[in-house]
């Protein structure tokens, strides 16, 4: 017998990164790391900076591996710190 | 211990004796006494749930819910009833859920009709569920338990199908198994797969065409490797109960005999008191029983009619602008015989419509002739 | 965050879908079954062999959630499991049509399990259909702008205060624009028992047609032009969660989407007084 059943999370052998158009680039020297961009990403594929302690958290971790380039990072960070840049191919 | 109680009652009380972990019934003649009587079970704090949903298609989606996060799960219905689960009824047997389910066999509407026959359960034989068919309210007790080992060790749903009101309201003395021997037969439900956060898996996937046929073919394999559990269930279940009720597919008088009357369900019971009137007046006569019409038990089939006059399939369904379907089962797996006997296709006992021996007796009548018929008794 | 869906699902780029599941599972942590009806949702994450779900998860089939989960929840009590949660994720389409007496059921016999709409306002799965929910004017594949009518012309469905009058113990409205107001709801929903209800609004890049950077942005918007009202109904309670100072115009909501391009101005008032109405019915 064969169910028609998944491990989790084995979408990540999905590398939905080829889907962009745009990239986004994170400025680091704007950045107060207040977590919103990690926190709306769809893909949920920032990280480092959404620790609970603000003293732990670093600059935002965009994994390009997965990011489809949809710009809402971009488009909600507060100090409009992250660029979307188009790609090069 | 024997009692005398309505059967749809004896078969409910077997159906708590197996401990269900949920059972979720809709209301439907003829099948809503074993409702109510599981209900009443509930309010006594006999069973663990019972849930009242708002329509048959909503208690069978409840316990295939049920028998995904790991329960033994169990809902009864009938034709309409049956028909308005449909989806659900396919998606069960794809997704591998042992369930088990009571079918009062009913009519289908139009036009609307609430007395016996087995349109509603055969419209639903392509969908990979097993399907047996009962002869008596004994088999309709004992099918309902032996169902929960079939299903659980073969992960295919299991379909009791018993006939509308000759089985379900009448009267009988009966054997219940009781809790505790139940225990013994029927061990704890064990799924190897089910909804866990301890092991978090996701079930009902969604199959693109490279996947989809596989799966199909799958639950096709199963069923077939299914027939040689149902047949030492049954094996089993006589160890330990000192009953039988054939298996796949039984004879009855049926090793010398020339002429045969086939079917399914309540009707067997009839064939059997004609044959032996008419074995006491010399005739070669003889009665095949199909319990099992899925899987359908072609070999056996075929090794009980073979070096037969003539066969009778009656049948209380058919698959309208075509051929009567058991019929149609029973032909193709006789095809492979050099020589076949006369096969004979009878309709009868729609919609309730009565089929007393006097019947039976006309059918092997019409049988004696050498051609093949199809006739609407 | 931790991640009970991954990476690698293949929602559209900004979809408001995923960010929704997100929250709401973060909040919810590892203790769940999640039943999931035939959506988007389940297609873009469940494709065999793999999945984006790090939780325990089901789906079955378009109409049948409520139930599914009616009886998952039932089986865990009866096996003695008194701590794992059953929350349904839905969309707008199995949860007001489809799904809907399903869903009624599910609500009259108080289950226990949290019933989480995804609203994007229509059949998005297959292409953008309208549904219950698709707002006054939207146009959709099946009420699509022409010369004699002009998208959708019945009101949205209130699904909410259809789902309160069963008087279950909780009801609430949430947009992924307030996120802390949504992730509140889902955490006092989370610890209550019985039939417990969220609508959150997710917007859809594809179907309403904008640019997919301004998903949190229009979800924002849909509450500040007062056209979403975030609110709860708590026992019977209704209590609105906030009220914009100044409710800025419907219309900077509706221009922002090509599925609304087609409103006149004439309609366009329609529906700013449809919703001037709305608040104004509320008394608080």
């Amino acid at each position: 017998m064969k169910p028609a059943i998944a491990n989790p999370r084995t979408s990540r052998e999905n590398k939905t990164g080829d889907w962009r158009s745009f990239k986004p680039i994170v400025h680091n020297e704007n950045c107060i790391k207040c977590g919103t961009c990690a926190s709306y990403c769809p893909e949920g594929c920032i990280s480092g900076v959404d620790k609970k302690n603000i003293q732990e958290r670093e600059f935002p971790k965009i994994d390009y591996d997965y990011c489809k380039g949809c710009g809402i990072c971009a488009n909600e960070c507060p100090k409009k710190t992250i660029e979307m840049v188009q790609e090069e191919k | 211990m024997k009692k005398t109680v309505e059967v749809s009652i004896a078969i409910a009380e077997a159906v708590k004796n197996c401990e269900p972990d949920v059972v979720a019934c809709y209301p439907i003649t003829p099948s809503t006494h074993i409702a109510e009587t599981l209900a009443k079970f509930y309010a006594d704090g006999e069973l663990k749930s019972f849930i009242a949903t708002e329509s048959e298609f909503a208690s069978i989606s409840a316990i295939c819910g049920a028998s995904a996060a790991g329960g033994r799960a169990f809902s009864a219905t009938s034709s309409q009833g049956l028909a308005l689960m449909h989806e659900v009824v396919y998606a069960a047997a794809g997704m591998r859920l042992p369930i088990v389910m009571v079918v009062g066999n009913r009519a289908l509407s139009a036009p609307l009709n609430i007395w016996c026959d087995q349109q509603d359960s055969v419209a639903e034989r392509d969908s990979g569920w097993i399907q047996l068919y009962c002869e008596s309210a004994q088999e309709g007790v004992d099918t309902a338990i032996q169902a929960f080992k079939i299903a659980e060790s073969t992960m295919l749903p299991v379909m009791v199908c018993v006939d509308g009101f000759y089985l379900t309201h009448t009267v009988e003395q009966v054997e219940v198994p009781t809790v505790e021997e139940v225990r013994k037969f029927l061990p704890k439900f064990q799924p190897k797969v089910k909804l866990d956060p301890e092991n978090p898996i996701s079930m009902g996937e969604y199959a693109t065409p490279e996947y989809y046929q596989g799966f199909r073919e799958d639950v096709h394999r199963d069923q077939l490797a299914a027939k040689s559990r149902i047949v030492e269930v049954d094996k089993e279940f006589e160890q330990m109960f000192g009953r039988s009720h054939g298996g796949l597919a039984q004879g009855y008088r049926i090793e010398d005999a020339d002429y045969v009357f086939a079917g399914m369900g309540s009707v067997i019971g009839n064939a059997k008191e004609v044959v032996d009137e008419l074995r006491a007046k010399g005739k070669k006569v003889g009665v095949l029983k199909i319990r099992s019409l899925r899987p359908f038990p072609g070999e056996e089939v075929r090794k009980l009619l073979e070096g037969k006059k003539h066969v009778a399939i009656f049948e209380k369904s058919y698959s309208l602008g075509s051929f009567a379907p058991v019929y149609a089962d029973v032909i193709n797996s006789l095809y492979p015989l050099r020589k076949r006997p006369f096969v004979s296709s009878f309709i009868g006992g729609l919609g309730g419509k009565d089929v007393p021996t006097k019947t039976v007796h006309e059918v092997f009548k019409m049988i004696k002739k050498r051609e093949p018929l199809e006739i609407w008794i | 965050m931790e991640e009970y869906f991954a990476s690698g699902h293949t929602a559209c780029a900004g979809c408001g879908m995923p960010i929704t599941v997100r929250h709401a599972l973060n909040v919810l942590g590892k203790d769940v079954i999640v039943v999931n009806a035939t959506s988007c949702l389940e297609i873009v994450s469940s494709a065999y062999p793999r999945s984006a779900w790090g939780v325990p998860y089901i789906h079955s089939l378009f109409e049948n959630s409520g139930a599914i989960a009616a009886g998952a929840v039932a089986s865990l009590r009866a096996q003695g499991n008194e701590h794992t949660k059953v929350v349904v994720f839905a969309g707008d389409g199995s949860t007001y049509d489809i799904g809907f007496g399903v869903l009624s059921g599910m609500l009259e016999r108080n289950d226990d399990v949290l019933y989480i709409c995804y609203d994007n306002e229509a059949y998005m799965n297959t292409g953008n259909q309208r549904s219950g929910s698709t707002p006054f004017g939207a146009a959709t594949t099946t009420s699509p702008a022409g010369k004699v009518r002009h998208g959708k012309m019945q009101w949205k469905k209130p699904i909410a205060e259809i789902i309160a009058a069963h008087q279950i113990p909780y009801v609430a409205t949430a947009s992924i624009g307030y996120m802390a107001d949504f992730e509140n709801k889902v955490r006092k929903a989370k610890d209550m028992k019985g039939a417990r209800f969220i609508l959150a609004l997710a917007p859809c890049v594809t179907g309403w047609n904008y640019d997919s950077a301004k998903t949190i942005e229009i979800a924002k918007l849909a509450v500040d032009t007062g056209l979403w009202m975030l609110y709860e109904i708590e026992d019977g309670k209704f209590k609105v969660s906030y009220k914009p100072q100044q409710f800025k115009p419907v219309a900077d909501y509706l221009k922002m989407q090509a599925r609304f391009k087609h409103l006149s101005e004439e309609q366009i008032k329609t529906i700013q007084e449809h919703m001037n109405k709305a608040w104004a019915e509320v008394k608080q």
